[in-house]
């Protein structure tokens, strides 16, 4: 995804002057065709999480569109209260696209994982969050959104699903519709989920924007048993979903990344299995929760 | 002075009527602001939308009743919104919200925030070639911040000759954490510094008007918290309190 990142933000560089890329000493010989020919708008601007959020803040308010990149825990717990403040609280618009998701960054340690990412901003007002599942999903949905005035978190992995969808923001995709469960998941978690669901009977919903979440796409479901898989702290979609439809009853379990520092390493694969995120764990829940 | 007289007055009563404000603060830094926006700013109701207009950002967020005082003098906001400081509402909170508040660039209040939005309001003039002039207004507890020296960093990086710092060095922060040589650190840094009396309208303007090229700018200016009433100046107990109505009435006669 990080390839996509590059050219996706590369051509809006080109064709819309208003586009500020602000990297966190990451990504910079991606860019370095943007640093030459662009450089008043390219820039490598340092390890600085939380000014570079300010100076983004900055540049929004002068009807600029800045684009920071960086890993995801430097971007968000890090700076967390200049994205709250400088950007929430002041209703600007602005593009934080984090890389290392959850755990990407399996063999460097829990400084550099981020599981809380979705679920901390998911409790900032206004702010939106967009977990494409594929490189191709990434490009449409940032240019779909990148200038329509809010403050936009993408989350990108260095996983990616084999198929991607004509994904839109704000909408999710029933996948398959059949039989008395429905999983939706979330962004990279579909690979697995599809795996896992291979001739069971079972509604599949591909959810890449959790914030705001499309509750109109569930809404026919809601009397079914849902199961909600996502690549993070688990808990953010069932918020949203409480949220929206004014706290109503349903039978709801969730599956997604346990609230444990991961003191393990390896790579991504070693960690899903531990964790239980692989297909064969992901089958198991789905078949425990057919038999309910 | 009769109006920077009056100005003060009405810095008191808005806080004694809503009971809230940091009113030493706000008359610490209020001669900084009297001369930004009647000598430099050129900002006004209209020209409020204008891409080339001044910027000005009070990174010290809890100076409000300054800020918005001297806006009520220049006519942004009336004498009842001044008046009507911190009720449930009011427009005025105790840090300004600048979708409330017209004149009001930021929303500040958590320190070390307003001088980073300032670079980037100073970086956006210059990738726009608008050749404006953007200031901010930081204390100097604000100095304590680590966001505060990445932005001297960054500022001086940038070579942001369009942006002015004003460091409001009323010494408050002195018990604790004291920023001894802040006029080498931040030269260090790679800015222009200036020291000045931040309460001498002569040298605070001569100090704005000197011409820098490549540099940013700081002005450090010495400063009393409480400036203009005796029993506030430096005194630490009015650092978050407001006016009874026997120490309004009190410091009303002072001031006249």
């Amino acid at each position: 995804m990080r390839a996509q990142f590059v050219k996706t933000v590369s051509k809006l560089i080109q064709s819309d002057e208003r586009v500020v890329l602000l990297l966190g000493d990451i990504g910079v010989f991606g860019f370095r065709k943007m640093f030459a020919q662009y450089p008043e708008r390219t820039y490598n601007i340092g390890i600085l999480e939380q000014s570079t959020i300010g100076l983004a803040a900055g540049l929004s308010l002068s009807n600029l569109i800045p684009v920071v990149h960086t890993i995801a825990p430097f971007i968000v717990e890090r700076a967390l209260e200049q994205i709250k403040v400088d950007l929430g609280y002041q209703e600007l618009g602005a593009n934080l696209v984090s890389v290392g998701a959850s755990y990407d960054y399996a063999a460097l340690g829990c400084t550099h994982h981020c599981p809380a990412d979705v679920p901390t901003l998911n409790e900032i007002p206004g702010i939106e969050i967009v977990v494409p599942g594929h490189p191709d999903e990434f490009d449409k949905l940032f240019n779909q959104n990148y200038d329509n005035g809010n403050t936009t978190y993408f989350r990108l992995s260095e996983a990616k699903n084999t198929h991607s969808y004509n994904v839109e923001f704000n909408k999710n995709i029933v996948i398959q519709e059949k039989g008395g469960v429905v999983i939706i998941a979330v962004g990279t978690t579909l690979e697995a989920v599809l795996d896992a669901s291979l001739n069971l009977d079972v509604t599949i919903i591909y959810c890449t924007t959790v914030k705001p979440f499309d509750f109109d796409s569930i809404s026919k479901f809601l009397s079914k048993k849902i199961l909600i898989i996502e690549p993070y702290y688990s808990g953010s979609i069932l918020t949203n979903i409480l949220r929206q439809s004014g706290n109503i009853n349903g039978n709801f379990s969730t599956i997604g990344v346990p609230n444990d520092f991961i003191n393990k390493y390896g790579s991504k694969a070693d960690i899903d299995k531990m964790i239980g995120l692989d297909s064969d764990s992901i089958k198991k829940k789905i078949i425990e929760k057919i038999n309910e | 002075m009769s109006q920077l007289k009056n100005i003060k007055k009405n810095i008191i009563q808005a806080s004694h009527f809503g009971q809230e404000g940091h009113v030493a603060s706000a008359l610490s830094i209020l001669d900084i602001l009297f001369v930004l926006y009647d000598k430099v700013l050129n900002l006004s109701l209209n020209n409020l939308d204008s891409d080339d207009r001044n910027i000005l950002i009070l990174s010290k967020g809890h100076a409000s009743l300054a800020h918005a005082a001297v806006l009520e003098a220049n006519k942004f906001i009336t004498r009842s919104e001044l008046m009507d400081y911190c009720s449930h509402e009011s427009i005025l909170g105790g840090h300004l919200n600048k979708k409330k508040v017209p004149g009001v660039e930021a929303s500040t209040g958590s320190l070390g925030h307003g001088i980073a939005i300032s670079i980037g309001m100073a970086l956006a003039s210059k990738i726009k070639k608008i050749k404006n002039s953007v200031f901010v207004i930081v204390g100097d507890g604000e100095c304590n911040e680590g966001t505060f020296w990445e932005s001297m960093l960054l500022a001086s990086n940038h070579n942001l000759d369009n942006l002015c710092c004003i460091i409001d060095y009323n010494r408050s922060n002195d018990r604790a954490l004291k920023l001894d040589s802040l006029h080498e650190k931040v030269k260090a840094f790679g800015w222009h510094v200036e020291e000045i009396d931040g309460h001498s309208h002569k040298e605070i303007i001569s100090s704005i008007n000197s011409k820098v090229v490549d540099k940013p700018k700081a002005i450090i200016a010495n400063t009393i918290k409480g400036y203009g009433i005796r029993e506030m100046e430096n005194n630490p107990a009015w650092h978050h309190r407001s006016p009874s109505k026997e120490e309004l009435e009190q410091m009303i006669k002072e001031l006249s």
